[in-house]
């Protein structure tokens, strides 16, 4: 053990280091970009910050000097580990590589959701036009009510609020309802499960109920715009759900923990491109789906137009060939 | 190591060492969130209320100007304060805590992404408690969106580094061993806030193990002022001036 004379000589000796590392710690912090000098700088200063403290912990261990220095060493730690700015580069790996792998990934559990939703969606159609009165479980009294008035409850939505607005909370329902998809993975899968069931089940009676009423032609006529990409967006957003619950129930790393987190991050790219198709969704569904003025003929091709861009977006064929090149 | 602290592997082998905050921080640090954006999206909204004469409701246009921005403010404080000030916000600033990846480095983007989209299932059914009860239940006190992103919050004392600077000034100035100069210097820190009675008799029995020839019935007579006095002595000319 040393004694108080030399742990006191050692700290007044390498006092002067620790506080160049607190100002050099300060200053590069406040800067967007180091030099290569700058970090070989904090480097160095990390690796004999780690000596100090570890002699420190050995000669003066629960006392403030340890705590600072472990303050300091931390500081340190995340400066020199902070993730360089990726930027435009970073986007085009994103489009090129992260998401088509992991559309791979996911491609069986996205087939599966699709054929889950069709399933529900044909169930949905079944018991309403088997049992009409079955329409109140998934309809409000207003959209009964307009409907057997021979209207679609989408007519009167342009002259409710204006295109923006209708967008825009389009859009944020359609985000919420992808990322619960994804979230409701956490309960074993169950959750998004249940989720896309129900989705299908209510496009189904709707569609049988507004057939009833010979307005099924006007319903397809609204969705076919923003139908097909959102739709599909909510079958990959309950597909990566399917993969967070698989995690759980069936490990691939050390740890059920470690296995969620990585599959979460895994999948993360794809809810990325989710989230900016179903902006494109919102303001279709805003500006064009209520709008009689565009032609069928329009509407199916902004739709099919739309889908064929979001899997050529997630099969990574418009963005591979760029980075080879 | 306690179930507060966790220890990190380090390049340079010596560990890294981090606190834990636990759940009565982390509300701390959210309810102060929670109230700076209600009060900025409520201000947003008077201010184009008032000054721009824009109408709050979503039925007319204005509500670009006025509704989305304070919807903006309020829904996505966290995940853009986050990412901007690398895993803090004013919140957790004032709560001294920050965010930081299992590994110590700060968290990516993305993982700030996944840690607040599942705000969605830590905040059910009301009040966090799915949240809450999973900081009471797991082994780093995170939440699930934290598990989700492999994030955990730390505590963040930057006052630590202060102190750290003033040993030196105070060792340089003083004979004390580094453990004593730290107990009279925490002492004399702290001599305004104790109670008078309770004070003197830390002072004396402090004076007494630094001075083991001191006499004990000189020290029961001396006033409070003349044993801060001593103390400060103890510390240094130079340093003493800083408890005055």
């Amino acid at each position: 053990m040393a004694d108080a004379t030399d742990i006191r000589q050692w700290l007044i000796a390498r006092a002067g280091a620790w506080r160049a590392m607190v100002q050099n710690i300060e200053l590069l912090r406040s800067q967007r970009h180091a030099t290569v000098d700058e970090a070989l700088g904090a480097v160095e200063a990390y690796r004999g910050l780690a000596r100090d403290l570890a002699t420190a912990r050995r000669i003066a261990p629960n006392t403030r000097t340890t705590a600072g220095l472990e303050s300091l060493y931390r500081q340190l730690h995340v400066l020199i580990n902070r993730r360089p700015r990726g930027g435009l580069a970073a986007v085009r790996a994103l489009l090129a590589f992260d998401i088509p792998n992991a559309t791979r990934e996911l491609r069986a559990r996205i087939v599966g959701m699709a054929m889950l939703m069709g399933v529900s969606a044909f169930a949905g159609w079944w018991l309403v036009a088997t049992f009409p009165t079955l329409i109140s479980i998934f309809a409000s009294e207003n959209m009964i009510e307009q409907v057997e008035q021979g209207h679609l409850w989408t007519e009167g939505m342009i002259n409710i609020m204006p295109s923006s607005i209708l967008s825009i909370s389009i859009l944020a329902n359609n985000i919420v309802v992808s990322v619960l998809a994804f979230c409701a993975g956490i309960f074993l899968g169950l959750g998004t499960l249940y989720l896309i069931a129900m989705n299908g089940l209510m496009l189904g009676a709707a569609f049988a109920f507004v057939h009833q009423h010979g307005l099924a032609r006007a319903l397809f006529e609204f969705i076919i715009a923003h139908g097909p990409v959102e739709l599909s967006v909510i079958c990959i957003a309950g597909a990566t759900g399917v993969a967070l619950g698989e995690s759980i129930i069936r490990p691939t790393l050390g740890s059920r923990r470690d296995s969620f987190q990585a599959c979460a991050h895994r999948v993360a790219p794809v809810l990325q491109l989710c989230a900016v198709l179903l902006v494109g969704c919102g303001f279709i569904e805003g500006f064009i789906s209520p709008d009689k003025g565009f032609p069928m003929a329009s509407r199916i091709t902004i739709g099919v137009g739309y889908w064929l861009i979001m899997w050529a977006l997630m099969s990574g064929r418009l963005f591979a060939k760029e980075i080879e090149d | 190591m306690t179930d507060d602290q966790l220890t990190i592997r380090s390049v340079t082998g010596v560990d890294l060492t981090v606190g834990l905050a636990g759940p009565g921080t982390r509300s701390y640090a959210f309810v102060i969130d929670w109230h700076i954006r209600l009060l900025l999206a409520g201000a947003w909204l008077l201010v184009a209320y008032y000054l721009f004469n824009v109408p709050l409701t979503l039925k007319a246009a204005g509500a670009l100007w006025s509704v989305l921005p304070a919807s903006i403010i309020y829904f996505l404080y966290h995940p853009i304060l986050e990412i901007a000030m690398h895993g803090r916000t004013p919140g957790k600033r004032m709560a001294g805590v920050r965010i930081l990846s299992r590994d110590g480095g700060p968290p990516s983007t993305v993982a700030l992404l996944l840690r607040n989209l599942f705000r969605l299932i830590d905040s059910l059914p009301a009040i966090y408690l799915v949240g809450l009860s999973t900081c009471f239940l797991t082994a780093h006190r995170v939440r699930i969106g934290d598990m989700a992103a492999g994030t955990l919050l730390v505590l963040d004392n930057a006052a630590a580094e202060q102190s750290l600077l003033r040993m030196e000034s105070l060792a340089a100035s003083s004979r004390l061993s580094l453990e004593a100069l730290e107990l009279v210097d925490q002492v004399l820190e702290r001599w305004d806030s104790l109670e008078a009675g309770n004070r003197g008799q830390i002072a004396r029995s402090l004076l007494v193990r630094l001075n083991p020839g001191e006499d004990s019935n000189a020290l029961a007579q001396m006033s409070d002022i003349n044993l801060r006095a001593m103390l400060q002595a103890h510390l240094g000319s130079g340093v003493a001036l800083n408890h005055g």
